[in-house]
């Protein structure tokens, strides 16, 4: 068996198979400082979204919905398409409608992005997760949230450079897209990308799936996107979902697609410059403690201090106050 | 500046006998003292174990994870409250005076524990006002970025920006008020005579007359003036 698959739709076999994907495969693991080496590397692993080629339909969210076996609550129509109204714990992929008038064509674009987590190599929910091992990256780029070891703090919501993390209001566990790593782990590719009709998505090696935007990219530029491109955000060490967008030059019309995203710097001081300078302060207070306790005498209040207050309290002459002190 | 420090504060008195004692702090006082002492300890226990990965096994004091992440604020307002309670008791017999300024310059003699040279003082030294002003403006900054990110009733309230800065501002904060905690605590232990001050609620006349004896002074003349009922 091969160690990633490389496509989502093939069918999966009839006999059943053991996990390709395992402990010993973690390139990282949240609130961990001395993870082992991962024992092989994986081919990494991406889903390729091409906007161009989406037709709305959804299909990637029913079978999002009917893989993880997750129930969205049943919502309220409120007169636009993106339904439910926002990703929640029940739904790991959205999406987004957007409408676009194209300043320079005067044309009206309906603009459709499926939202979901990016599986950044540089995963910025990984890095804000104070709880050992709740969220985890394989070598193949996926990351993945363990839910037993999740604490519910919401720090992966912080941390997150694209808002897509959610904790759930019943289990107080944050859920998102795993990248189907249930179903890579057995050589499938993500339910999303098998559903979807028009191969909007795609899935494959991340290699692979850079050739194939490369090829979209061309024939969008044939057509006229003379700004189509790959979006691989280097802010966050690229992805291992990437969209081919036809307007490459602004992700933001696309229902706020992030320019340039990267790990906030209020993130990474709070995790790195706070931690270590706030570490060796509280240390340095306590150790400067010590060695005062241990090198200065201890304040004692003398036999003769107790004799001048029984003095004051009974009326007796006792020192008098120094002259011309400040009150 | 100096007129607004009420020196001796209504509980406070000497009981004559040998050695003479000096009530300084009220039941309700300490009672508010040793619940802020407890939750703030609580708070950092908890706190340090979702800081520190390291300390992370500090969770199972609390129940493990999601207990201490769903513990931890509650301990919070529980501290906010208790605080405050205290901080109305205490604040007028901290504002700042003139003699500060003398005791801060020598603050080596302090350090030394060379009390004679430093001038007589009231019921609290510029030491003992700062650990109470820096507590009191941390507290208040650790209940709002507290609430900041406390995403379990307030996340709809707040922009992930807001939450980002409030968690940052929280750490900080946490950090600062452990070290005065630290302060504090080496303090009154190095101070000898002075734990009983919250736990009996009294301080030895000797004790008065060393570190405060213009607070001492004042309440003799007190005596003198209405005498005993």
């Amino acid at each position: 068996m091969i160690d990633s698959p490389r496509t989502a739709v093939s069918n999966p076999p009839t006999q059943s198979m053991i996990s390709n994907l395992g402990p010993g495969d973690l390139v990282r693991r949240s609130a961990t400082e001395r993870l082992p080496p991962p024992e092989r590397q994986l081919t990494p692993v991406a889903k390729l979204i091409d906007v161009s080629k989406c037709i709305g339909c959804k299909a990637c969210q029913s079978a999002c919905v009917e893989w993880n076996d997750t129930t969205p609550a049943i919502g309220e129509n409120v007169g636009v398409y993106t339904n439910p109204h926002d990703l929640t714990e029940n739904m790991f992929t959205l999406m987004r409608f957007t409408e676009w008038v194209n300043p320079e064509t005067d044309n009206l674009e309906w603009l459709i992005r499926k939202d979901g987590c990016m599986h950044c190599a540089d995963p910025g929910c990984l890095k804000a997760c104070p709880a050992p091992g709740a969220i985890v990256q394989y070598s193949n780029g996926i990351v993945d949230f363990i839910h037993e070891n999740c604490i519910g703090c919401g720090y992966c919501i912080k941390g997150c450079p694209f808002n897509i993390p959610r904790i759930s209001k019943t289990d107080r566990r944050a859920y998102k897209c795993t990248l189907c790593s249930d179903r890579v782990a057995v050589g499938q590719g993500p339910a999303c990308a098998k559903a979807c009709p028009t191969q909007a998505i795609v899935f494959g090696t991340k290699e692979d799936m850079k050739k194939h935007a490369a090829g979209r990219i061309e024939d969008l530029k044939s057509r006229g996107y003379d700004k189509a491109g790959l979006y691989d955000p280097p802010g966050v060490g690229g992805t291992h979902v990437m969209y081919v967008l036809h307007h490459n030059d602004k992700p933001g019309i696309y229902a706020d697609l992030p320019e340039n995203p990267r790990i906030s710097p209020l993130v990474q001081s709070w995790k790195g410059v706070t931690k270590y300078i706030g570490l060796a302060a509280m240390g340095l207070m306590a150790v400067g403690s010590v060695v005062h306790g241990v090198f200065a005498r201890p304040n004692r209040v003398s036999e003769e201090e107790e004799r001048h207050a029984e003095d004051l309290v009974e009326g007796r002459p006792v020192p008098p106050p120094p002259p011309g002190q400040p009150r | 500046m100096s007129d607004h420090v009420e020196e001796i504060q209504p509980g406070d008195a000497i009981v004559p006998g040998k050695p003479v004692t000096v009530n300084r702090y009220g039941p309700l006082a300490r009672l508010n003292h040793w619940v802020t002492a407890t939750s703030l300890i609580l708070l950092a226990i908890s706190g340090l174990a979702l800081f520190w990965p390291g300390l992370f096994f500090l969770t199972g004091l609390f129940g493990g994870g999601q207990n201490t992440r769903a513990f931890h604020p509650w301990i919070g307002v529980l501290l906010f409250v208790s605080f405050f309670v205290f901080f109305f008791q205490l604040w007028r017999a901290n504002l700042p005076s003139r003699v500060d300024i003398v005791w801060l310059s020598r603050i080596r003699d302090v350090l030394g524990g060379h009390e004679e040279r430093l001038p007589e003082l009231g019921k609290y030294n510029a030491g003992q006002k700062f650990i109470f002003w820096a507590m009191t403006g941390l507290i208040l900054l650790l209940i709002v970025s507290g609430i900041g990110i406390w995403d379990q009733y307030f996340a709809g309230y707040f922009s992930i920006t807001a939450r980002r800065i409030a968690v940052l501002v929280h750490s900080i904060a946490a950090v600062l008020i452990i070290c005065v905690f630290i302060l504090h605590v080496y303090a009154a232990i190095w101070t000898r005579g002075t734990l009983r001050a919250m736990t009996r609620g009294t301080v030895t006349g000797g004790w008065a007359w060393r570190h405060h004896r213009k607070w001492l002074r004042e309440l003799a003349g007190q005596r003198k003036t209405r005498p005993a009922k």
